[in-house]
Protein backbone atom coordinates (compact mmCIF):
# COMPACT_ATOMS: atom_id res chain seq x y z
CA UNK A 1 0.00 0.00 0.00
CA UNK A 2 2.35 2.85 1.21
CA UNK A 3 5.37 1.89 -1.46
CA UNK A 4 2.28 1.97 -4.20
CA UNK A 5 1.22 5.27 -2.86
CA UNK A 6 4.56 6.50 -3.11
CA UNK A 7 5.08 5.75 -6.44
CA UNK A 8 2.37 7.13 -7.27
CA UNK A 9 2.98 10.71 -5.62
CA UNK A 10 6.55 10.50 -6.83
CA UNK A 11 5.10 9.80 -10.39
CA UNK A 12 2.02 12.35 -9.66
CA UNK A 13 4.77 15.03 -8.47
CA UNK A 14 7.61 14.47 -11.64
CA UNK A 15 4.39 15.54 -13.77
CA UNK A 16 4.21 18.99 -12.23
CA UNK A 17 7.63 20.34 -13.77
CA UNK A 18 6.26 19.01 -17.03
CA UNK A 19 2.95 20.29 -16.68
CA UNK A 20 4.48 24.10 -15.97
CA UNK A 21 7.15 23.57 -18.96
CA UNK A 22 4.08 22.64 -21.08
CA UNK A 23 1.88 25.74 -20.52
CA UNK A 24 4.92 28.23 -20.19
CA UNK A 25 5.81 26.90 -23.63
CA UNK A 26 1.62 27.46 -24.65
CA UNK A 27 2.15 31.13 -23.79
CA UNK A 28 4.90 31.73 -24.96
CA UNK A 29 4.77 29.87 -28.40
CA UNK A 30 4.34 32.40 -30.62
CA UNK A 31 7.57 34.27 -29.65
CA UNK A 32 9.64 31.13 -31.01
CA UNK A 33 7.16 29.74 -33.91
CA UNK A 34 5.83 31.96 -36.39
CA UNK A 35 3.25 29.93 -37.55
CA UNK A 36 1.75 29.11 -34.52
CA UNK A 37 -1.52 30.89 -33.38
CA UNK A 38 -1.10 30.96 -29.81
CA UNK A 39 0.87 33.98 -28.88
CA UNK A 40 1.48 37.26 -29.63
CA UNK A 41 3.36 37.60 -33.28
CA UNK A 42 2.38 40.20 -35.50
CA UNK A 43 -0.95 38.87 -37.28
CA UNK A 44 -2.54 37.04 -34.52
CA UNK A 45 -4.07 38.92 -31.80
CA UNK A 46 -4.62 37.69 -29.16
CA UNK A 47 -7.65 38.12 -27.02
CA UNK A 48 -7.88 37.64 -23.22
CA UNK A 49 -10.61 37.53 -20.57
CA UNK A 50 -11.28 37.60 -17.02
CA UNK A 51 -12.92 33.89 -15.18
CA UNK A 52 -15.91 35.90 -15.62
CA UNK A 53 -18.66 35.51 -17.66
CA UNK A 54 -19.68 39.04 -18.11
CA UNK A 55 -15.91 39.96 -19.39
CA UNK A 56 -16.19 36.81 -21.85
CA UNK A 57 -18.79 37.82 -23.60
CA UNK A 58 -17.10 41.57 -23.80
CA UNK A 59 -13.92 39.42 -25.04
CA UNK A 60 -15.76 37.38 -27.40
CA UNK A 61 -17.51 40.47 -28.56
CA UNK A 62 -14.26 42.27 -29.69
CA UNK A 63 -13.02 38.94 -31.13
CA UNK A 64 -15.83 38.45 -33.22
CA UNK A 65 -15.79 42.24 -34.47
CA UNK A 66 -12.01 41.64 -34.86
CA UNK A 67 -12.20 38.31 -36.92
CA UNK A 68 -15.44 39.93 -39.01
CA UNK A 69 -12.41 43.18 -39.89
CA UNK A 70 -10.10 40.45 -41.27
CA UNK A 71 -8.10 40.06 -38.20
CA UNK A 72 -6.76 36.34 -37.07
CA UNK A 73 -7.33 36.42 -34.05
CA UNK A 74 -6.46 33.67 -30.90
CA UNK A 75 -8.67 33.64 -28.00
CA UNK A 76 -7.02 33.46 -24.34
CA UNK A 77 -10.05 33.17 -21.98
CA UNK A 78 -10.86 32.30 -18.48
CA UNK A 79 -7.45 33.89 -17.04
CA UNK A 80 -7.95 34.33 -12.99
CA UNK A 81 -7.19 36.90 -10.97
CA UNK A 82 -6.02 40.62 -12.39
CA UNK A 83 -2.29 39.76 -10.32
CA UNK A 84 -2.67 36.42 -13.11
CA UNK A 85 -3.07 37.95 -16.20
CA UNK A 86 -2.02 41.57 -16.01
CA UNK A 87 1.96 40.70 -15.62
CA UNK A 88 0.97 38.24 -19.32
CA UNK A 89 -0.53 41.19 -20.85
CA UNK A 90 2.49 43.62 -19.72
CA UNK A 91 4.89 40.75 -21.21
CA UNK A 92 3.00 40.87 -24.56
CA UNK A 93 1.45 37.06 -24.80
CA UNK A 94 -1.99 38.50 -24.97
CA UNK A 95 -2.88 41.53 -26.92
CA UNK A 96 -6.63 42.98 -26.14
CA UNK A 97 -7.85 42.76 -22.91
CA UNK A 98 -11.31 44.06 -21.87
CA UNK A 99 -10.74 45.77 -18.44
CA UNK A 100 -12.47 47.90 -15.77
CA UNK A 101 -11.06 51.30 -15.37
CA UNK A 102 -11.49 51.76 -11.82
CA UNK A 103 -9.72 48.55 -10.90
CA UNK A 104 -6.87 48.81 -13.44
CA UNK A 105 -5.98 52.05 -12.23
CA UNK A 106 -5.68 50.94 -8.94
CA UNK A 107 -3.25 47.94 -9.57
CA UNK A 108 -0.59 50.28 -11.42
CA UNK A 109 -1.01 53.01 -8.83
CA UNK A 110 -2.21 52.32 -5.60
CA UNK A 111 -2.42 55.91 -4.44
CA UNK A 112 -4.34 56.90 -7.03
CA UNK A 113 -7.18 59.67 -5.47
CA UNK A 114 -9.35 59.70 -8.94
CA UNK A 115 -12.78 58.25 -8.53
CA UNK A 116 -14.81 59.42 -11.34
CA UNK A 117 -14.89 58.34 -14.70
CA UNK A 118 -13.36 60.75 -16.84
CA UNK A 119 -10.45 61.61 -14.05
CA UNK A 120 -9.79 57.67 -13.63
CA UNK A 121 -9.35 57.43 -17.30
CA UNK A 122 -7.25 60.36 -17.82
CA UNK A 123 -5.17 59.13 -15.03
CA UNK A 124 -5.31 55.31 -16.72
CA UNK A 125 -4.10 57.08 -19.98
CA UNK A 126 -0.74 58.15 -18.03
CA UNK A 127 -0.43 54.98 -15.86
CA UNK A 128 -0.49 52.33 -18.63
CA UNK A 129 3.16 50.90 -18.87
CA UNK A 130 5.22 50.91 -22.31
CA UNK A 131 4.05 49.12 -25.55
CA UNK A 132 0.43 49.53 -23.96
CA UNK A 133 -2.46 51.82 -24.12
CA UNK A 134 -6.35 51.86 -23.23
CA UNK A 135 -8.54 52.09 -25.93
CA UNK A 136 -11.67 54.56 -25.70
CA UNK A 137 -13.62 53.78 -22.19
CA UNK A 138 -16.89 52.23 -22.77
CA UNK A 139 -20.25 53.92 -20.74
CA UNK A 140 -21.05 50.55 -19.66
CA UNK A 141 -20.00 50.08 -16.04
CA UNK A 142 -19.26 47.50 -13.92
CA UNK A 143 -19.14 48.63 -10.25
CA UNK A 144 -20.79 49.52 -6.95
CA UNK A 145 -24.25 51.64 -7.11
CA UNK A 146 -26.80 53.15 -4.95
CA UNK A 147 -29.54 51.14 -6.43
CA UNK A 148 -33.73 52.23 -5.26
CA UNK A 149 -36.92 50.65 -6.89
CA UNK A 150 -38.30 52.34 -9.87
CA UNK A 151 -41.37 52.98 -7.01
CA UNK A 152 -38.99 54.82 -4.87
CA UNK A 153 -37.26 56.62 -7.89
CA UNK A 154 -40.74 57.74 -9.23
CA UNK A 155 -42.09 58.78 -5.94
CA UNK A 156 -39.12 60.56 -4.67
CA UNK A 157 -38.23 62.17 -7.92
CA UNK A 158 -34.24 60.42 -6.92
CA UNK A 159 -32.04 59.82 -9.47
CA UNK A 160 -29.04 60.36 -7.92
CA UNK A 161 -27.68 60.01 -4.38
CA UNK A 162 -27.39 63.59 -3.90
CA UNK A 163 -31.82 63.84 -4.19
CA UNK A 164 -31.53 61.32 -1.52
CA UNK A 165 -31.15 64.04 1.19
CA UNK A 166 -34.55 65.68 0.44
CA UNK A 167 -36.37 61.73 1.01
CA UNK A 168 -39.07 62.86 3.72
CA UNK A 169 -39.23 58.92 4.62
CA UNK A 170 -36.58 57.12 6.77
CA UNK A 171 -33.82 55.32 4.99
CA UNK A 172 -32.51 51.97 5.05
CA UNK A 173 -29.11 51.07 3.46
CA UNK A 174 -28.91 47.61 2.91
CA UNK A 175 -25.29 46.07 1.77
CA UNK A 176 -22.47 43.59 2.55
CA UNK A 177 -21.36 44.14 6.23
CA UNK A 178 -17.83 45.75 5.08
CA UNK A 179 -20.04 48.67 3.36
CA UNK A 180 -20.70 50.25 7.16
CA UNK A 181 -16.95 50.81 7.12
CA UNK A 182 -16.21 51.96 3.86
CA UNK A 183 -16.14 55.30 2.50
CA UNK A 184 -19.66 54.56 0.51
CA UNK A 185 -21.02 53.20 3.73
CA UNK A 186 -23.55 55.47 5.85
CA UNK A 187 -20.91 57.55 7.01
CA UNK A 188 -19.62 58.14 3.52
CA UNK A 189 -23.55 59.47 2.28
CA UNK A 190 -24.03 61.52 5.14
CA UNK A 191 -20.96 63.27 4.95
CA UNK A 192 -20.90 63.29 1.25
CA UNK A 193 -24.27 63.70 0.27
CA UNK A 194 -26.35 65.01 3.47
CA UNK A 195 -28.31 61.73 3.86
CA UNK A 196 -29.22 60.13 7.31
CA UNK A 197 -29.97 56.44 6.48
CA UNK A 198 -29.58 53.27 9.21
CA UNK A 199 -27.86 50.18 8.12
CA UNK A 200 -28.81 46.70 7.33
CA UNK A 201 -26.28 43.64 6.35
CA UNK A 202 -27.23 41.58 3.87
CA UNK A 203 -24.64 39.55 3.04
CA UNK A 204 -25.07 38.40 0.07
CA UNK A 205 -23.07 40.93 -1.95
CA UNK A 206 -26.21 42.48 -4.04
CA UNK A 207 -27.96 38.96 -4.73
CA UNK A 208 -31.31 37.45 -4.48
CA UNK A 209 -31.70 38.63 -0.42
CA UNK A 210 -30.86 42.64 -0.82
CA UNK A 211 -33.35 42.86 -4.28
CA UNK A 212 -36.22 40.93 -2.34
CA UNK A 213 -35.10 43.50 0.67
CA UNK A 214 -35.52 46.43 -1.79
CA UNK A 215 -38.89 44.96 -3.10
CA UNK A 216 -40.27 44.30 0.25
CA UNK A 217 -39.26 47.77 1.13
CA UNK A 218 -37.21 46.43 4.39
CA UNK A 219 -34.59 48.95 2.94
CA UNK A 220 -34.74 51.75 0.55
CA UNK A 221 -31.22 51.59 -0.80
CA UNK A 222 -28.96 48.88 -1.71
CA UNK A 223 -25.31 48.48 -3.07
CA UNK A 224 -25.44 46.40 -6.13
CA UNK A 225 -23.07 46.05 -9.54
CA UNK A 226 -24.39 47.97 -12.05
CA UNK A 227 -24.09 45.29 -14.55
CA UNK A 228 -26.28 42.92 -12.32
CA UNK A 229 -28.99 40.92 -14.49
CA UNK A 230 -31.58 41.63 -11.22
CA UNK A 231 -31.54 45.50 -12.27
CA UNK A 232 -32.88 44.89 -15.53
CA UNK A 233 -35.07 41.85 -14.50
CA UNK A 234 -37.05 43.57 -11.43
CA UNK A 235 -36.53 46.96 -12.98
CA UNK A 236 -34.22 48.58 -10.56
CA UNK A 237 -33.05 52.64 -10.81
CA UNK A 238 -29.02 52.46 -10.47
CA UNK A 239 -28.37 56.24 -9.01
CA UNK A 240 -25.81 58.36 -10.34
CA UNK A 241 -23.18 59.25 -8.16
CA UNK A 242 -21.86 62.52 -8.86
CA UNK A 243 -19.14 62.59 -5.84
CA UNK A 244 -17.26 59.26 -7.07
CA UNK A 245 -17.96 57.92 -3.32
CA UNK A 246 -17.54 54.13 -5.69
CA UNK A 247 -14.67 54.18 -8.17
CA UNK A 248 -15.99 54.57 -11.47
CA UNK A 249 -15.05 50.85 -13.23
CA UNK A 250 -16.24 51.75 -16.84
CA UNK A 251 -15.22 48.89 -19.36
CA UNK A 252 -11.87 49.79 -21.15
CA UNK A 253 -10.01 47.57 -23.67
CA UNK A 254 -6.12 47.22 -22.66
CA UNK A 255 -4.18 46.50 -25.72
CA UNK A 256 -0.56 46.14 -26.98
CA UNK A 257 1.10 47.62 -29.70
CA UNK A 258 0.13 44.74 -31.78
CA UNK A 259 -3.33 46.63 -32.09
CA UNK A 260 -3.14 48.72 -35.02
CA UNK A 261 -4.78 51.62 -35.50
CA UNK A 262 -7.48 49.72 -37.64
CA UNK A 263 -8.34 47.02 -34.90
CA UNK A 264 -8.06 49.76 -32.40
CA UNK A 265 -11.07 51.80 -34.47
CA UNK A 266 -12.67 48.47 -34.89
CA UNK A 267 -12.77 47.90 -31.07
CA UNK A 268 -13.30 51.41 -30.38
CA UNK A 269 -16.45 51.20 -32.62
CA UNK A 270 -17.97 48.54 -30.36
CA UNK A 271 -17.04 50.03 -27.23
CA UNK A 272 -19.48 53.10 -28.03
CA UNK A 273 -22.52 50.99 -28.99
CA UNK A 274 -21.93 49.26 -25.49
CA UNK A 275 -23.91 50.79 -23.05
CA UNK A 276 -24.56 50.43 -19.32
CA UNK A 277 -28.17 48.85 -19.99
CA UNK A 278 -26.58 47.02 -22.73
CA UNK A 279 -24.10 45.14 -21.10
CA UNK A 280 -26.61 44.23 -18.51
CA UNK A 281 -29.46 42.96 -20.98
CA UNK A 282 -25.64 40.83 -22.14
CA UNK A 283 -25.49 39.48 -19.06
CA UNK A 284 -29.31 38.39 -18.64
CA UNK A 285 -29.21 36.57 -21.26
CA UNK A 286 -26.20 34.57 -20.01
CA UNK A 287 -27.59 34.03 -16.84
CA UNK A 288 -31.42 33.17 -17.82
CA UNK A 289 -30.85 31.72 -20.85
CA UNK A 290 -27.48 29.97 -20.00
CA UNK A 291 -26.03 30.78 -23.90
CA UNK A 292 -22.46 30.36 -24.55
CA UNK A 293 -20.84 33.85 -24.76
CA UNK A 294 -19.92 33.11 -28.67
CA UNK A 295 -23.50 33.02 -29.61
CA UNK A 296 -24.49 36.35 -27.21
CA UNK A 297 -21.61 38.21 -28.75
CA UNK A 298 -22.47 37.09 -32.26
CA UNK A 299 -26.80 37.70 -31.71
CA UNK A 300 -25.25 41.29 -30.19
CA UNK A 301 -23.18 42.39 -32.94
CA UNK A 302 -25.64 41.49 -35.81
CA UNK A 303 -28.34 43.76 -33.72
CA UNK A 304 -25.79 46.53 -33.69
CA UNK A 305 -25.41 46.18 -37.19
CA UNK A 306 -21.59 46.28 -36.04
CA UNK A 307 -20.68 42.57 -38.47
CA UNK B 1 1.05 32.81 13.78
CA UNK B 2 1.19 36.38 13.77
CA UNK B 3 -2.31 36.44 12.94
CA UNK B 4 -3.50 35.02 16.44
CA UNK B 5 -1.06 37.39 18.31
CA UNK B 6 -3.11 40.28 16.22
CA UNK B 7 -6.00 38.28 16.86
CA UNK B 8 -5.23 38.35 20.64
CA UNK B 9 -4.30 41.86 20.75
CA UNK B 10 -7.74 43.21 18.94
CA UNK B 11 -9.24 40.94 21.70
CA UNK B 12 -7.06 42.47 24.89
CA UNK B 13 -8.29 45.98 23.48
CA UNK B 14 -11.19 47.21 25.39
CA UNK B 15 -12.30 49.53 23.50
CA UNK B 16 -13.32 46.84 20.75
CA UNK B 17 -15.31 45.35 23.38
CA UNK B 18 -17.91 48.30 24.50
CA UNK B 19 -20.67 50.05 22.11
CA UNK B 20 -23.28 49.45 20.03
CA UNK B 21 -21.77 46.86 18.26
CA UNK B 22 -18.61 45.46 19.81
CA UNK B 23 -17.93 42.45 20.98
CA UNK B 24 -19.47 42.00 24.29
CA UNK B 25 -22.94 43.38 22.67
CA UNK B 26 -22.19 40.68 19.74
CA UNK B 27 -21.23 37.96 22.28
CA UNK B 28 -24.62 38.37 24.06
CA UNK B 29 -26.97 38.85 20.81
CA UNK B 30 -25.04 35.32 19.59
CA UNK B 31 -25.84 33.78 22.72
CA UNK B 32 -29.02 34.99 22.48
CA UNK B 33 -29.49 34.06 19.10
CA UNK B 34 -28.48 30.05 19.61
CA UNK B 35 -30.74 30.12 23.09
CA UNK B 36 -33.57 30.78 21.14
CA UNK B 37 -33.05 28.41 18.64
CA UNK B 38 -32.06 25.57 20.63
CA UNK B 39 -35.30 26.69 22.87
CA UNK B 40 -37.34 26.22 19.73
CA UNK B 41 -36.04 23.45 18.67
CA UNK B 42 -36.35 21.50 21.76
CA UNK B 43 -40.00 22.31 21.88
CA UNK B 44 -40.21 20.73 18.42
CA UNK B 45 -38.09 18.10 18.84
CA UNK B 46 -38.52 17.11 22.54
CA UNK B 47 -42.19 16.07 22.29
CA UNK B 48 -41.99 14.54 19.68
CA UNK B 49 -38.88 11.86 19.87
CA UNK B 50 -40.26 11.04 23.85
CA UNK B 51 -43.71 10.48 21.84
CA UNK B 52 -42.00 8.03 19.20
CA UNK B 53 -39.42 6.73 21.43
CA UNK B 54 -42.53 5.79 24.41
CA UNK B 55 -44.97 4.41 21.45
CA UNK B 56 -42.50 2.77 19.19
CA UNK B 57 -45.14 4.10 16.42
CA UNK B 58 -43.64 6.27 13.56
CA UNK B 59 -39.88 5.26 14.42
CA UNK B 60 -38.78 4.98 10.87
CA UNK B 61 -40.34 7.96 9.82
CA UNK B 62 -39.09 10.46 12.25
CA UNK B 63 -35.47 8.58 11.61
CA UNK B 64 -35.95 9.70 7.99
CA UNK B 65 -37.19 12.68 8.47
CA UNK B 66 -34.44 13.67 11.28
CA UNK B 67 -31.64 11.74 8.51
CA UNK B 68 -33.15 14.54 5.78
CA UNK B 69 -33.23 17.51 7.50
CA UNK B 70 -29.67 17.18 8.47
CA UNK B 71 -28.44 17.16 4.80
CA UNK B 72 -30.25 20.65 4.30
CA UNK B 73 -27.88 23.50 4.08
CA UNK B 74 -28.26 25.62 6.34
CA UNK B 75 -27.44 28.77 4.28
CA UNK B 76 -29.05 27.69 1.00
CA UNK B 77 -32.16 27.00 3.40
CA UNK B 78 -31.69 30.43 4.96
CA UNK B 79 -31.37 32.47 1.61
CA UNK B 80 -35.23 30.58 0.82
CA UNK B 81 -36.59 31.26 4.06
CA UNK B 82 -35.30 34.99 3.78
CA UNK B 83 -36.57 35.09 0.50
CA UNK B 84 -40.03 34.46 1.08
CA UNK B 85 -39.96 36.28 4.71
CA UNK B 86 -37.67 39.20 3.92
CA UNK B 87 -34.37 40.10 5.89
CA UNK B 88 -34.36 39.89 9.61
CA UNK B 89 -33.85 37.01 11.89
CA UNK B 90 -36.54 34.55 10.62
CA UNK B 91 -34.61 33.47 7.80
CA UNK B 92 -31.82 32.53 10.31
CA UNK B 93 -33.96 31.28 13.14
CA UNK B 94 -35.55 28.64 10.86
CA UNK B 95 -32.26 27.64 9.20
CA UNK B 96 -31.24 26.74 12.24
CA UNK B 97 -33.86 25.36 13.84
CA UNK B 98 -33.74 22.86 11.77
CA UNK B 99 -30.03 22.16 12.24
CA UNK B 100 -30.69 21.55 15.86
CA UNK B 101 -34.06 19.47 15.41
CA UNK B 102 -32.18 16.37 14.30
CA UNK B 103 -29.81 15.75 16.97
CA UNK B 104 -33.06 16.32 19.82
CA UNK B 105 -35.24 14.33 18.40
CA UNK B 106 -32.37 11.61 17.81
CA UNK B 107 -31.38 12.03 21.85
CA UNK B 108 -35.16 12.32 23.50
CA UNK B 109 -36.31 9.13 20.97
CA UNK B 110 -33.15 7.14 21.95
CA UNK B 111 -33.23 8.12 25.51
CA UNK B 112 -36.83 6.92 26.09
CA UNK B 113 -36.43 3.92 23.66
CA UNK B 114 -33.10 2.75 25.47
CA UNK B 115 -35.26 2.44 28.65
CA UNK B 116 -35.34 -1.29 30.12
CA UNK B 117 -38.76 -2.75 29.01
CA UNK B 118 -39.05 -4.85 32.33
CA UNK B 119 -38.61 -0.97 34.09
CA UNK B 120 -41.87 0.49 32.19
CA UNK B 121 -43.84 -3.14 32.88
CA UNK B 122 -42.38 -2.77 36.74
CA UNK B 123 -43.83 0.62 36.59
CA UNK B 124 -47.12 0.02 34.80
CA UNK B 125 -47.67 -2.89 37.24
CA UNK B 126 -47.32 -1.22 40.18
CA UNK B 127 -50.06 1.12 38.97
CA UNK B 128 -48.55 4.05 37.12
CA UNK B 129 -50.37 5.62 34.64
CA UNK B 130 -49.20 6.27 30.92
CA UNK B 131 -48.01 9.93 31.62
CA UNK B 132 -46.72 8.97 34.99
CA UNK B 133 -44.76 6.36 33.31
CA UNK B 134 -43.05 8.91 30.74
CA UNK B 135 -42.88 11.73 33.69
CA UNK B 136 -41.23 9.48 36.42
CA UNK B 137 -39.63 6.48 34.59
CA UNK B 138 -38.90 7.18 31.06
CA UNK B 139 -37.67 10.93 31.48
CA UNK B 140 -35.49 10.26 33.81
CA UNK B 141 -33.99 7.21 32.54
CA UNK B 142 -33.53 9.44 29.22
CA UNK B 143 -32.37 12.20 31.01
CA UNK B 144 -28.57 11.25 29.99
CA UNK B 145 -29.36 10.76 26.53
CA UNK B 146 -31.31 13.81 26.20
CA UNK B 147 -29.23 16.14 27.32
CA UNK B 148 -26.28 14.72 25.04
CA UNK B 149 -28.77 15.04 22.32
CA UNK B 150 -29.14 19.23 23.65
CA UNK B 151 -25.17 18.92 23.74
CA UNK B 152 -24.87 17.94 19.73
CA UNK B 153 -27.41 20.80 18.89
CA UNK B 154 -26.38 23.44 20.83
CA UNK B 155 -22.28 22.83 19.97
CA UNK B 156 -23.65 23.08 16.19
CA UNK B 157 -26.45 26.33 16.69
CA UNK B 158 -23.78 28.14 18.26
CA UNK B 159 -21.35 27.24 16.08
CA UNK B 160 -23.05 28.02 13.42
CA UNK B 161 -25.05 30.99 14.20
CA UNK B 162 -22.89 33.61 12.50
CA UNK B 163 -25.25 33.17 9.58
CA UNK B 164 -27.66 35.22 11.58
CA UNK B 165 -25.27 38.19 10.75
CA UNK B 166 -25.94 37.24 6.93
CA UNK B 167 -29.31 38.87 6.69
CA UNK B 168 -29.76 40.67 10.38
CA UNK B 169 -27.54 42.77 12.22
CA UNK B 170 -26.94 40.16 15.07
CA UNK B 171 -24.78 37.87 16.59
CA UNK B 172 -20.02 37.42 16.09
CA UNK B 173 -20.92 36.41 12.84
CA UNK B 174 -21.27 40.34 12.14
CA UNK B 175 -17.52 41.07 12.78
CA UNK B 176 -16.55 37.63 11.14
CA UNK B 177 -18.34 39.00 8.06
CA UNK B 178 -17.18 42.80 8.06
CA UNK B 179 -13.18 40.97 8.81
CA UNK B 180 -13.49 38.91 5.91
CA UNK B 181 -14.73 41.05 3.42
CA UNK B 182 -12.58 43.96 4.42
CA UNK B 183 -10.02 41.54 4.96
CA UNK B 184 -9.19 42.83 8.92
CA UNK B 185 -8.69 39.39 9.42
CA UNK B 186 -7.43 40.15 12.77
CA UNK B 187 -10.85 40.84 13.60
CA UNK B 188 -12.09 37.67 11.69
CA UNK B 189 -10.17 35.45 13.76
CA UNK B 190 -10.87 37.01 16.58
CA UNK B 191 -14.49 36.47 16.23
CA UNK B 192 -14.00 32.62 15.65
CA UNK B 193 -12.63 32.48 19.05
CA UNK B 194 -15.29 33.92 20.72
CA UNK B 195 -17.00 31.24 18.84
CA UNK B 196 -15.17 28.85 19.74
CA UNK B 197 -14.74 29.73 23.52
CA UNK B 198 -18.48 30.35 23.89
CA UNK B 199 -19.18 26.61 22.01
CA UNK B 200 -16.48 25.26 24.79
CA UNK B 201 -18.11 26.96 27.56
CA UNK B 202 -21.24 25.59 26.60
CA UNK B 203 -20.00 22.05 26.13
CA UNK B 204 -18.58 22.46 29.26
CA UNK B 205 -21.60 23.30 31.08
CA UNK B 206 -23.80 20.83 29.44
CA UNK B 207 -21.31 17.74 29.80
CA UNK B 208 -21.29 18.95 33.51
CA UNK B 209 -25.40 18.88 33.23
CA UNK B 210 -24.93 15.34 31.40
CA UNK B 211 -23.38 13.91 34.60
CA UNK B 212 -25.94 15.29 36.98
CA UNK B 213 -28.91 14.06 35.40
CA UNK B 214 -27.21 10.13 34.88
CA UNK B 215 -28.64 7.99 37.47
CA UNK B 216 -26.87 6.07 39.70
CA UNK B 217 -28.22 2.65 38.33
CA UNK B 218 -25.34 -0.46 38.89
CA UNK B 219 -27.94 -2.62 40.22
CA UNK B 220 -25.69 -4.45 42.48
CA UNK B 221 -24.26 -1.46 44.18
CA UNK B 222 -25.92 -1.23 47.42
CA UNK B 223 -23.43 -2.71 49.55
CA UNK B 224 -20.36 -1.45 47.45
CA UNK B 225 -20.37 1.86 47.38
CA UNK B 226 -16.70 2.33 47.30
CA UNK B 227 -15.98 0.55 44.30
CA UNK B 228 -18.24 2.15 42.59
CA UNK B 229 -16.62 5.67 43.36
CA UNK B 230 -13.79 4.20 42.58
CA UNK B 231 -15.14 3.69 39.02
CA UNK B 232 -18.01 5.69 38.52
CA UNK B 233 -20.75 4.07 36.08
CA UNK B 234 -21.71 7.44 35.21
CA UNK B 235 -18.56 7.84 32.80
CA UNK B 236 -19.94 4.76 30.39
CA UNK B 237 -23.29 6.03 30.33
CA UNK B 238 -22.20 9.78 29.32
CA UNK B 239 -19.71 8.94 26.54
CA UNK B 240 -22.48 6.48 25.01
CA UNK B 241 -25.24 9.30 24.45
CA UNK B 242 -22.48 11.44 22.37
CA UNK B 243 -21.80 8.62 20.10
CA UNK B 244 -25.32 7.87 19.27
CA UNK B 245 -26.18 11.01 18.81
CA UNK B 246 -23.63 12.75 17.00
Amino acid sequence: MTPTLRRRLSAALALVPALALASACGGGDGDSDPLSAGGGDGDTIVVGSQDYYSNEIIAEIYAQALEDGGYDVARDFRNGQRETYLPEIEEGNIDLFPEYTGPVLQYWEPDTEARLADDVYAALEEAVPDGLRVLDQSDATDQDAYVVTREFSEEYGVTSAADLADVPVPLTLGANSEAESRPNGPQGLSGTYGVDVDFAPIEDGGGPLTVQALKDDDIQIAIIYTATPSIAQEDLVVLDDPEGLFLASNVVPLASDNVDDEAAAIINEVNAKLTADGLRELNVQSVEDQSPASTIAKEWLEEQGLV
Amino acid sequence: MNLFLDAWRWLATGSNWTGDGGAATRLVEHLLVSGLVVGIAAIIAVPLGVLVGHTGRGRTAVVLAASAARAVPTLGLLTLVALATGIGLTGPVVALVVLAVPSLLAGAYAGVESVDRVTIDAARAVGMTEAQVVRRVELPLAAPLLVGGLRSATLQVVATSTLAAYTADVGLGRLLFAGLKAREYDVMLASALLVVALALVLEGLLALLQRLVTPRTAAPAEHARPARNAHPSSTVAEKSPTERTS
